[in-house]
């Protein structure tokens, strides 16, 4: 088992190396059942892995709700659940084999995220989307309260700002002060209908978040050196009054040449046949579940 | 019958605020959030008190059900505060996805339940929201009778580890809850005991049971009247144990017949011990702008409607 936390020290090419596992994952779990949903997930595999091997500082042998003293973590787009699983097995919240389990019945690892099975690692539902940024929110603000120094961060999709209730939670997190919260943005701009432009395009997203109050920073969703100097930033950012938005580049489907950059791959599973040619290209690194 | 001690005349949401005063002083996790309504509410006592632990959160109801969710991660006890209507149908699916399903300890407090907001008429009248929040899975839903049971609840329901949908009102009526009652959730209060019709009733309909209790009994007809201040979970033992007494029963609720107390009675008797049931609820319809009693007569949620409900049931057995 790898550890979970070392704060910046973990080389580019190890991180390449678990997100190369994570991606056999995804795409094992999703063909396992012929559902869920490959395509965000495959784009987010670089990010989590960031996220969770190179920056939370947290506790997987140790899982508590209200997490005291951790960063934590909120998916608000819940359906890339794939990936979330796959990170939070891989950091060792629960056992690798229970990723065969996923959207079978009895299982923990529920299509969509919960918290009633108790799979370690969440502390919320999601899946209607919209609800995630008022939710990291809350447990940022409690966390002030509490003197309680860590950071918060969510993960939204980019179509999932169509919502109203982000443009809610983002007037209020400004207006509040909520500057322990790193949100940010999968800009992959795909949604399930098509591209976001064509669907509902969410015009200048940089100017909304800024015109919201935020500071905003763009990134590389596939560069962990862009994701190191821009989370850097990110956080030294944080206790200046104002809650700080990431907005990331990502390919839906990234590492895999026919799922990329089409949202034709959002929530279809890949047929033995294409999960052989998928599994080709990514190299299995930690050992398959 | 007995008569019953009146202890002044109050509004329901009064003793919201009051308890949630209360728990300011006594429980330090509890949290409060309003959406722009903290007068409505009565939560200006908490806010003057405990402005660290007050969020105002705007016009703005589904994030704030969303961030209630989120700030019970790490150990709070948040209240929520707006109308009824806002409470629920505008926040139906955050209650279902971050309060509900997840399990959070959430109150959800719900003002201007109802018939008796009054003048602002139907947008803000809600008569479906017991059936939405019953039907949630791990929901407690609570409807207290008058001023003081309100503050009991209020106070009652920190106490408990879990989502909870307190409702109460507007409009100013008799308190006849004793000040150190003991508000247990779950079960009932048997105010009268009778042998020929049992009565259950809810939140303000309780006093207008109580009401044409009196007039059925100086018919010579004994009623037994049950404040039903928890519809979920519901106090199975305390209705079976009366109706099959009574052999009857009326239900009578400021709340649409669909869904509300009535129909979880219905269920209770259909399953156990067949009887019949009269209904004291609206009929399928939405309000309309009018004074609170006004309403309640024309909508047939009034002390006659009680009345005449009884003796349809007593001839129906």
């Amino acid at each position: 088992m790898l550890k979970s936390v070392s704060n910046r020290s973990m080389e580019r090419v190890e991180l390449e190396r678990i997100a190369s596992q994570i991606r056999r994952d995804i795409v094992r779990m999703v063909a396992g059942v012929n559902s869920g949903h490959p395509g965000g997930s495959l784009g987010c595999a670089d990010f989590l892995t960031f996220l969770y091997f190179d920056v939370m500082k947290h506790n997987p042998k140790n899982f508590t709700m209200d997490g005291i003293g951790e960063d934590l973590f909120f998916l608000s787009n819940g359906h890339i659940s794939p990936v979330w699983y796959s990170v939070l097995a891989r950091s060792g919240y629960f056992s690798v084999a229970d990723l065969g389990t996923f959207r079978k019945l009895s299982s923990k690892l529920q299509g969509h995220p919960s918290t009633d099975k108790k799979l370690p690692g969440i502390r919320m539902a999601s899946g209607s989307l919209g609800q995630g940024l008022s939710v990291a929110i809350g447990a940022a603000q409690v966390k002030k309260m509490n003197k309680d120094a860590s950071f918060v961060f969510c993960l939204h999709g980019d179509g999932e700002l169509q919502e109203g209730q982000i443009w809610e939670a983002a007037m209020y997190a400004a207006a509040n002060n909520v500057d322990n919260l790193i949100a940010t943005i999968d800009y992959n701009g795909r949604q399930i209908d098509g591209d976001v432009e064509d669907v509902l395009s969410l015009g200048n997203l940089n100017d909304k978040w800024q015109a919201f109050g935020w500071h905003v920073l763009e990134m590389d969703g596939h560069n962990f050196m862009d994701m190191n100097n821009v989370m850097q930033k990110a956080q030294s950012l944080c206790g200046n009054g104002k809650p700080v938005v990431i907005i990331m580049k990502t390919e839906m489907g990234q590492g895999v040449d026919f799922m990329v950059g089409s949202h034709k791959w959002h929530g279809v599973a890949p047929n033995p046949e294409q999960l052989a040619n998928a599994l080709s290209q990514l190299e299995e690194t930690l050992g398959d579940y | 019958m007995k008569d019953f001690e009146i202890f002044g005349n109050k509004d329901t949401r009064s003793g919201f605020g009051a308890g949630l005063a209360e728990l300011g002083r006594t429980n330090k996790d509890v949290v409060a959030l309003c959406a722009d309504l903290t007068g409505s509410l009565k939560m200006d006592e908490f806010l003057k008190e405990n402005p660290e632990r007050f969020f105002q959160m705007g016009i703005a109801e589904a994030n704030m059900m969303s961030v209630a969710a989120g700030m019970t991660i790490g150990g709070k006890i948040p209240f929520t505060g707006t109308f009824a209507n806002f409470s629920t149908g505008r926040v139906y699916d955050q209650i279902r996805q971050s309060i509900a399903y997840s399990q959070k300890n959430v109150k959800i407090c719900a003002s201007h339940a109802g018939l008796t907001l009054g003048e602002d008429g139907a947008t803000h009248q809600i008569l479906e929201d017991i059936g939405m929040m019953k039907m949630l899975p791990n929901m407690t839903v609570i409807v207290p009778a008058d001023f003081n049971q309100t503050k009991q609840a209020t106070i009652a329901i920190a106490k408990h580890n879990g989502p909870v949908y307190l409702r109460f009102g507007r409009p100013v009526m008799p308190i006849f809850v004793p000040a150190d009652a003991n508000f247990v959730i779950g079960k009932a209060d048997v105010l009268t005991e009778g042998t020929d019709v049992t009565i259950i009733a809810c939140g303000h309909l309780v006093w207008k049971s109580i009401e044409a209790a009196k007039i059925l009994s100086e018919k010579g007809i004994s009623v037994e009247l049950i404040n039903m201040h928890t519809i979920k979970p519901l106090d199975v033992q305390a209705i079976l144990k009366s109706v099959q007494k009574t052999k009857c029963v009326v239900t009578a609720e400021e709340h649409m017949m669909n869904g509300g107390l009535g129909d979880s009675v219905a269920q209770v008797l259909s399953q156990n011990f067949l009887a019949p049931q009269e209904y004291v609820a609206v009929n399928d319809s939405f309000g309309e702008s009018g004074t609170p009693m006004e309403l309640m007569t024309k909508y047939g949620i009034d002390t006659q409607n009680v009345v005449d409900a009884a003796l349809k049931a007593i001839g129906r057995k």
